[in-house]
């Protein structure tokens, strides 16, 4: 029975994702961010359980995998549920945190359950925050000056990408560019900083 | 860093629309690596002089369908473990098909020969640099398929780049075809896998550092 409420609970959300997340993709800034601000109370409760040994990297896990979605999302094969999209992501970006931060033996504590597959990730949700130590003005400093610019102009500044452009003197689609690469980056320094 | 400050600055601005991959991304590297790995094979090798008569022989075309059809399951399995979540559970069959189906028509061929000619189809003329060569052609494939693997999300890295390193040797054995003076199909079922295999055990070993992301 349990198993049968937890399955229609999956379809249930991977629906509602599936549709925020295609909308998203589309360009609707609304929907995207619900998707994001869902995936991320699935992945708290997901890694919250897994890192029970270090509670302090949480967050910074659950921002990393985010930025890791939103970057890969050209990844998405449509083909596939989206709810197995996103727990693949999860798993691979905690394991990877796993094989560069702990001991082997704790790899395999922390990787017991994960054979339910997406399951164990979209089952439980975690709503509140905890800290994560990274600062993103901090961040954002590391970045070379044209992506740093870009994406401050575009996406803290909600400057449109045509303003962004004459103040920065630069064509619309090396804006576009600069803030991709940007993104890119940022991931790059949140994967490498402790 | 608030999470909540992290999902303001994802979802708004110009790279929240996404439009789709476009195929050069993947086209132009494959093109540009296919044209280096045959100019290799020119330059060093060379066409088979008979090249022409041999397009009348079906043991060509057994050794050149069987090396396409392995390339396109070692892109086929490039594809699949790029994509985070999709199926990757009859990738290994689609693999063993071509080279089962070959060992097949190789058992029947030694069977068929003359005891004292069966160590020739095994052997060959070339079996001692054919391997080698097939590694060598492949190593511009086995470049562009892990720089079109970086741009996307394998997960499982070392089976990533295993899979760029198979499909690589597949391909450059679809060039070495057009030198090999070889006919055998015994010869094929094994000394081209084992070409195809180098690049693959390359690719392995390179998977986990050149794909992380």
């Amino acid at each position: 029975m349990r198993r049968i409420e937890e399955v229609d609970h999956l379809r249930t959300t991977e629906l509602r994702l599936h549709a925020l997340f295609l909308q998203g993709r589309d360009g609707d800034d609304l929907a995207y961010r619900r998707f994001l601000t869902s995936t991320a109370t699935h992945l708290r409760a997901f890694l919250r359980r897994r890192l029970s040994r270090w509670p302090d990297e949480v967050e910074d896990l659950v921002q990393e995998a985010l930025l890791a979605i939103h970057n890969q999302r050209l990844s998405y094969d449509t083909a596939v549920p989206l709810t197995a999209w996103v727990y693949t992501i999860a798993r691979y970006k905690l394991i990877d945190w796993l094989r560069r931060h702990a001991r082997r033996d704790s790899l395999h504590d922390a990787l017991d359950e994960v054979d339910e597959g997406e399951h164990a990730l979209f089952s439980s949700a975690e709503a509140e925050a905890g800290d994560a130590r990274r600062d993103l003005a901090k961040m954002l400093g590391l970045l070379p000056d044209k992506q740093r610019d870009a994406i401050v102009h575009t996406k803290l500044d909600g400057l449109s990408t045509r303003e962004a452009a004459a103040l920065l003197q630069m064509s619309e689609s090396a804006v576009k560019v600069s803030v991709h690469r940007g993104m890119k980056t940022l991931a790059t320094i949140l994967r490498g900083s402790p | 860093m608030k999470t909540d400050d992290l999902i303001t600055m994802l979802s708004s601005g110009p790279d929240v629309a996404l439009a789709a991959r476009p195929a050069r991304a993947t086209a132009l590297p494959l093109l540009g690596a296919l044209i280096a790995s045959a100019l290799l094979m020119l330059a060093i090798l060379g066409v088979r002089p008979d090249l022409g008569l041999a397009l009348t022989w079906p043991a060509f075309w057994l050794k050149l369908v069987f090396s396409l059809a392995l390339a396109g399951a070692g892109g086929l399995a490039v594809k699949r473990l790029g994509a985070p979540g999709a199926g990757t559970r009859f990738l290994p069959l689609l693999i063993a098909g071509p080279v089962l189906a070959l060992w097949a028509v190789a058992a029947v061929a030694l069977w068929l020969a003359a005891p004292e000619w069966r160590s020739d189809l095994f052997w060959g003329k070339t079996w001692r640099y054919c391997p080698l060569l097939i590694a060598v052609l492949s190593l511009p494939l086995l470049v562009a398929a892990l720089h079109i693997l970086r741009g996307h999300a394998p997960t499982r890295l070392r089976l990533a780049g295993a899979a760029a390193g198979f499909a690589a040797g597949a391909t450059a054995a679809v060039v070495y075809c057009l030198h090999c003076p070889e006919m055998s199909p015994v010869f094929v079922g094994s000394w081209y896998v084992l070409g195809m295999l180098i690049p693959t055990a390359l690719g392995a070993l390179l998977g986990p550092r050149a794909l992380a992301w």
